[in-house]
């Protein structure tokens, strides 16, 4: 599988992913503090104030990023443990174990977001609005994948059962949201809306969108750390990077 | 020796299964006693006022059962795991999904069905009149299955793991969360006058995904437990 003249399979094996990880963390690092950096001066600063909810409302350019990067990691766990199910691939399973810990992360900060939002705008630290309360579970759906992870020993099986439970609660994330979306409205009339004002300013916009990819470039530089330091677990704590300065020690005995 | 049906296995794993119940009947008594004395609980704390009773009598029964239910869960695969049945299982002519169907089925017999059974009775506790009644007992019977059918797959995650009593807990239960919505909602809706007829087709669709998605899932877990 070669493509634009580089054979990108050879990535798939530790020791080839290791340096390149190393070599991307840097990049994706800057690029993270300078759109974040940005994103909030924009948001923050430039954009204008709502008319309805005042400054309140500028938690949201942190909010929304964050609960769609919660969202979307879990799907992008899933597909690496999916992958590393059907291709029996090592690095895949590291990919979803070094993934689950930042897409919890932001499943807790837009929580947190969401309630100090919550309280100006609502009167209410917390509403079981269905988005809330869906949120929610996805929190404890990626606790679970984690909490099952570090009480098998066995790495390969601990691997392979949190990617099945990955993959069960892909599945599931839009079934509870519907059902807690019909639940809501059920119990009590559509008193909040989450819904903000229908056009949003261009600098709103930008703001976000920028604090969105951001994020992005943080989750890659944190996952892609993160990998590294499963990998130097894992491989008999033999780390790549420091051979090197064990050959020296070989030499010198 | 001719291969035995797809059908000749299913009955054979059940029987067994109902078998050895029958032989310890306190483990299949646990479940319903549970349930009981939970939904007593809920009286004691809240208060006796009728109003509230029947208010909050839905959620307070389904919470009761689904936690009867997940109570149970350890039973459907542990035993046979420990003492090395479950690895001869698996070598069985038959798709691994049948097995699992077997074992879920008899251990919904079990433990599932004497909870739809009673639900009434608590039902009447709870000052809930006839339509709602029939409700809860409807509700419960196109639930529970599904209950224990997500249960299995995490029951098969955890066998043999340390603390796996709390672990099935944390992951399962917000997989239940769906069901728990629609069954609860499906009473409430009849107390309401307004019929509970929508929740429980939910619940019937969410059996039907069950009964073709879990089984495949339990046992991608139990061949990773075992390999």
């Amino acid at each position: 599988m070669s493509f634009m003249g580089v054979n990108w399979l050879k990535y798939s094996s530790p020791q080839a992913f290791y340096p390149l990880a190393g070599s991307l963390i840097p990049w994706c690092a800057a690029a993270a503090i300078l759109l974040i950096g940005v994103g909030l001066y924009i948001g923050f600063f430039i954009a204008p104030t709502d008319f309805q909810q005042g400054e309140a409302y500028r938690i949201i350019f942190v909010h929304v990023p964050a609960a769609w990067m919660s969202m979307f990691l879990y799907v992008v766990m899933a597909a690496w443990a999916g992958l590393g199910l059907g291709l029996n691939a090592r690095l895949s399973f590291m990919m979803a174990q070094a993934i689950a810990p930042t897409g919890a992360m932001f499943t807790f900060l837009a929580l947190l977001t969401g309630a100090m939002w919550g309280k100006p705008t609502w009167g209410a630290w917390w509403v079981w609005d269905a988005r809330l309360t869906s949120e929610l579970i996805l929190l404890f759906q990626y606790a679970g994948v984690m909490l099952l992870r570090t009480s098998i020993d066995d790495l390969r099986r601990a691997d392979r059962a949190s990617a099945v439970l990955a993959l069960v609660g892909v599945v599931n994330v839009p079934i509870i949201y519907f059902s807690v979306r019909w639940w809501n409205t059920l119990h009590q009339g559509a008193s909040v809306s989450m819904t903000a004002a229908p056009k949003m300013a261009a600098t709103m916009l930008t703001a976000m969108l920028l604090m969105t990819v951001g994020f992005w470039m943080y989750s890659l530089a944190v996952t892609l750390a993160r990998m590294r330091c499963v990998m130097v677990e894992r491989e008999s704590l033999l780390s790549w990077g420091k051979q090197a300065s064990m050959q020296e020690v070989a030499e010198a005995r | 020796m001719s291969r035995p049906s797809m059908w000749e296995t299913l009955r054979g794993i059940v029987r067994r299964d109902l078998l050895l119940a029958m032989r310890r009947r306190s483990d299949a008594a646990m479940s319903v006693f549970f349930l009981v004395i939970v939904a007593s609980l809920f009286p004691l704390g809240v208060g006796p006022e009728p109003a509230v009773l029947r208010m909050i009598a839905p959620g307070v029964l389904w919470v009761a059962a689904l936690l009867a239910c997940l109570l149970s869960l350890g039973r459907v695969f542990t035993a046979d795991y420990l003492d090395g049945v479950l690895e001869q299982m698996l070598l069985i002519s038959q798709p691994l999904a049948v097995l699992v169907v077997g074992k879920v089925f008899a251990h919904w017999l079990i433990s599932g069905l004497p909870v739809v059974l009673l639900s009434p009775l608590l039902g009447l506790q709870f000052g809930l009149g006839g339509e709602s009644l029939g409700v809860l007992v409807l509700s419960l019977l196109l639930g529970t299955p599904t209950l224990s059918m997500i249960g299995a797959i995490g029951a098969a995650l955890v066998l043999g793991v340390r603390g796996s009593g709390l672990l099935i807990a944390l992951l399962v239960l917000p997989l239940y969360v769906p069901v728990l919505i629609f069954g609860a909602g499906a009473v409430t809706s009849s107390l309401a006058g307004i019929g509970g007829e929508a929740n429980l087709s939910l619940l019937g669709a969410c059996l039907a995904l069950s009964l073709f998605f879990a089984p495949w899932a339990t046992a991608a877990a139990l061949r990773i437990a075992l390999e």
